[in-house]
């Protein structure tokens, strides 16, 4: 019985969604406890075959009580666990359990929620009297219940963030870059080019981090069973609104090899592709850092969400007019915000200065990128 | 080319780039961006194609130029023949 809160003493299993000999993997909800806090689904922490239960439904546990027991992948098939000791599990406050099975189904939280989102009712349902109904249940037996691909964008940008703040511990930083000799670089660039030639300010954000990581690897990379591993390789995921709600950060394949031009024809055809709702899985997969930028007409500044399992996110707000003391003197200059939200399992506040003023010194020397 | 011409050019680039944005609902004297909720990227994606379609240049030191619907429609007429 895992403790939801530091005043949760004890809780009521409520659901078995996986019989004895199924196997299961990390993140499967296998079960749900009734709390004073509502109903909350238990996840398990590791890939296996659930053994038995050691808990009946309907049964009240102090937090702390061994509810299932799971065979991990490793451990050898002959490797038996002893048989539950029931007289010593002995739970502390047993319930008669409620009717449970072969007079009522049974309705995962999951798919109750669903199905109030939809509106479907469980007398709509063909369900059998006993059946236990998850929400893969819902959505194949109604048709109405089928989500749109919004919502799917929705659930899977939901279910991202969700992981990211539940298991990635965020430091922020924030440094002002003044971006004068950037903006005066592409002027200068895109003076004689037609358009499909010319370069965004972004594409230099995109190369200046893409240098930057080659000598902060420890914000490139993907954080995986307790372990950083860091990329040889940038993949640049790029922060891209998309139109009528929602966002998709897909990268820039190989963004430290680019020249700059290439870069810049590389981030159209991702734009272009993601706005279309067609990208590579492994676009998506893949990133090692993303960059989000706000772009001509958003506000100061961001604080990015860390895409797990990336590490780290750098953000950049609107560039504007902005008093900055140049040469000893306050002067208007263009200046934009520049942001890192990094895990800070992997590295500290000091490092991620250092990476961001990297970033920085870059931008000041466009023509070297 | 007519103003009606040059006029719908920009409305079929605009409805690629945006096409939940019905053009009798936009202030065309506004500014474009805001109407059309578009960014850098798509407005470099408009006037490459517009470029294309009309034969002209339009350097980025004209984008001022080009702020809004009807300053744009303007800008192309002038710099067509």
């Amino acid at each position: 019985m895992p403790s939801l809160g530091a005043d949760m003493e004890a809780g009521t299993l409520v659901e078995q969604l996986i019989a004895p000999g199924q196997p299961v993997k990390r993140g499967d909800v296998i079960g749900a406890v009734e709390t004073q806090k509502g109903v909350i689904e238990i996840e398990v922490f590791e890939d296996g075959v659930l053994e038995t239960w050691l808990i009946e439904i309907g049964t009240e546990v102090p937090v702390g009580t061994a509810l299932a027991v799971i065979r991990s992948d490793d451990e050898v098939a002959e490797d038996i666990p002893p048989e539950p000791q029931k007289d010593v599990q002995e739970p502390v406050t047993a319930k008669p359990p409620p009717a449970q099975v072969g007079t009522r189904p049974r309705i995962t939280p999951a798919a109750r929620r669903l199905m109030a989102q939809m509106g479907v009712d469980a007398a709509d349902l063909d369900i059998a009297a006993g059946e236990t109904i998850a929400r893969v249940d819902i959505e194949t037996r109604h048709p109405r219940a089928k989500p749109k691909p919004q919502a799917d964008m929705r659930t899977a940008i939901a279910a991202a963030m969700s992981r990211s703040k539940r298991e990635i511990p965020h430091y922020y930083l924030s440094h002002t870059v003044d971006l004068t000799a950037a903006d005066a670089f592409a002027t200068r660039t895109n003076a004689g080019r037609s358009p499909e030639d010319r370069l965004l300010i972004t594409v230099l954000y995109a190369k200046a981090i893409a240098r930057a990581v080659g000598k902060y690897p420890e914000f490139n990379g993907h954080f995986k069973e307790d372990l950083f591993h860091p990329s040889e390789a940038v993949h640049l995921g790029l922060a891209t609104h998309i139109r009528g709600g929602g966002l998709v950060a897909a990268a820039l394949l190989d963004a430290e090899d680019q020249p700059l031009d290439a870069l810049m024809a590389s981030m159209r055809d991702l734009v272009t592709r993601v706005r279309a709702g067609r990208f590579k899985a492994r676009e998506l997969s893949d990133a090692t850092i993303t960059l989000t930028s706000l772009g001509e007409r958003g506000v100061d500044q961001l604080y990015g969400v860390i895409y797990p399992p990336q590490v780290a996110i750098v953000g950049v707000g609107t560039q504007r007019m902005q008093p900055v003391v140049h040469e000893g003197q306050v002067t208007a200059r263009l200046a934009a915000s520049l942001t890192l939200a990094a895990d800070h399992r992997v590295s500290d506040g000091h490092r991620g200065a250092l990476f961001l003023r990297a970033i920085d010194k870059f931008l000041q020397e466009p023509e070297t990128l | 080319m007519s103003r009606h011409d040059v006029e719908t050019a920009i409305a079929e680039e605009l409805y690629r780039i945006a096409p939940d944005i019905d053009l009798a609902d936009v202030d065309r004297g506004a500014d474009l961006r805001e109407e059309f909720d578009i960014d850098s990227m798509d407005f470099l994606t408009l006037v490459t194609a517009l470029s294309k379609r009309f034969g002209t240049d339009m350097p980025e030191a004209d984008y001022q130029q080009m702020r809004s619907f009807d300053a744009l429609a303007t800008y192309l007429q002038t710099h067509t023949s």
